[in-house]
């Protein structure tokens, strides 16, 4: 049984995006907090903090998920990815990131990796979706300034693109 | 916000779990897929001394179907459940009620116990409990008891659960041959709580309707028969009985009106060839 004191730091090590990555967290840090302040990964970001707006999505052992629903401790050893993992080796973007781009489907930014990394666990587990199951999906992740059509033209993109690169691998 | 500080204990066995809960009682919470907990540590809600994290428990990480029952442990999430090959066949009612809980992202990490645990009047695993006559199976230091659903949920929040004890699994009855079910919610946006849900059930002749959202847990209505024009009348009494009152996301009367209009669709449901759920 580990037992972890409340005032103690305590090491947390966990695989962010393909790299080892280590920190310390009292018992009551939050994921997100740990990666934005901690490893420094300051793409995803932190707004409601009780699991209703989605821009704190990352992926924990490949399954979207809350950052801010998650203690950091309880990421220790897990495979994290971020939305800094979703551009290519070069830094251009990756397939979900240029169709966000083409589709102008942000405006301010802040709730875009949220969405980003939603659609990356989403389009794995359905690689050809329809509008209204896209609509569904996202139905957990708030934008306050383009309205939702951008969006959703930019994930049926995103599908399609991710279809054709599955296609030549 | 952030959570007032705790200690925190990675249990690797639940005889280790309810020492610890044995130890600090009312003053520790059970932690396990923390879709309902963290927004409440978040806000500071709840400020337990000490969480015992259960998550990822082996011992607690099954879906087991044997006899007329399917037993799912406490560390299983809403998406595992739902990823279930059997559930359709096995669990139609919960099959069509779990795409209304939350999100894909926050069943990723719920689990079907923790929100059974919560006891939200208007949540949809435990108004598939009710419906079902499941049972909870709670262990704590001084043994393992096993607790109707009936029993278990007693109001808003509210179950039997004492400090001390941890929901170590629930057993939900296996549809048998003839039997049909339904499942209808309205809420005002995909994914939020339900404003009502209803469950229903069909086997010959006898009908029963859970409904969720209106009194302070989840309800079960049977009738042992229940002919086509005498189901108006049913669901106007039962919508009166349940109660239910005025608040931000509806008024009683809109409540009423939807225990009526969504019962009768459900109940229908059941009755017509091929629905299964």
């Amino acid at each position: 049984m580990k037992t972890l004191d409340r005032n103690g730091r305590h090491p947390v090590r966990l695989t962010l995006n393909g790299m080892p990555e280590e920190g310390f967290a009292e018992p009551r840090m939050l994921l997100t907090d740990f990666l934005r302040h901690e490893i420094g990964a300051t793409g995803t970001h932190v707004a409601c903090e009780h699991g209703v707006c989605g821009a704190c999505t990352v992926r924990i052992d490949s399954k979207a998920v809350r950052a801010c629903l998650t203690l950091a401790v309880q990421a220790d050893g897990a495979v994290i990815e971020t939305i800094e993992g979703l551009s290519e080796a070069d830094g251009s973007f990756g397939p979900l990131q240029r169709a966000f781009h083409e589709n102008f489907a942000l405006q301010c930014g802040f709730c875009t990796p949220g969405f980003l990394m939603s659609l990356s666990d989403y389009l794995e587990r359905n690689p050809d979706p329809t509008v209204e199951e896209i609509k569904i999906a996202l139905s957990g992740n708030i934008c306050r300034c383009t309205g939702y059509h951008e969006i959703i033209n930019a994930s049926l993109d995103a599908a399609r693109a991710l279809r054709e690169r599955r296609q030549q691998d | 916000m952030k959570p007032a500080p705790f200690d925190y204990v990675r249990a690797e066995s639940v005889d280790e779990a309810v020492a610890v809960l044995a130890e600090h009682g009312d003053e520790a919470r059970v932690l396990a897929g923390g879709q309902s907990l963290m927004p409440m540590l978040n806000m500071r809600l709840v400020r337990p001394e000490i969480l015992v994290d259960i998550s990822g428990l082996p011992e607690l990480a099954h879906i087991e179907a044997e006899g007329d029952a399917v037993t799912i442990g406490a560390s299983i999430t809403q998406g595992e459940l739902a990823d279930w090959p059997e559930l359709e066949t096995a669990l139609p009612a919960v099959a069509a009620a779990l795409p209304h809980v939350g999100h894909f992202q926050t069943r990723n990490r719920g689990t079907v116990c923790g929100s059974i645990c919560h006891a939200d009047p208007s949540s949809e695993l435990p108004l598939c409990l009710a419906l079902l006559g499941g049972e909870v199976e709670l262990h704590s230091a001084r043994g393992v008891r096993t607790v109707p659903a009936d029993e278990f949920q007693q109001g808003v929040l509210t179950t039997a659960k004492e400090p001390d004890e941890l929901v170590a699994r629930t057993r939900l009855p296996k549809a048998q041959d003839g039997e049909r079910f339904a499942f209808l919610e309205f809420q005002h946006r995909h994914g939020d709580f339900a404003v009502v849900a209803v469950a229903a059930r069909r086997a010959g002749d006898s009908v029963s309707l859970a409904v969720g959202g209106v009194a302070d847990r989840p309800e079960v209505c049977h009738w042992s028969a229940l002919p086509g024009d005498a189901v108006d009348d049913a669901l106007n009494d039962l919508a009166w009985a349940l109660g239910g009152g005025d608040d931000i996301h509806a008024t009683a009367r809109h409540r009423r009106q939807l225990v009526r209009h969504l019962g009768k669709q459900a109940i229908d449901a059941t009755a017509a060839v091929g629905a299964g759920a």
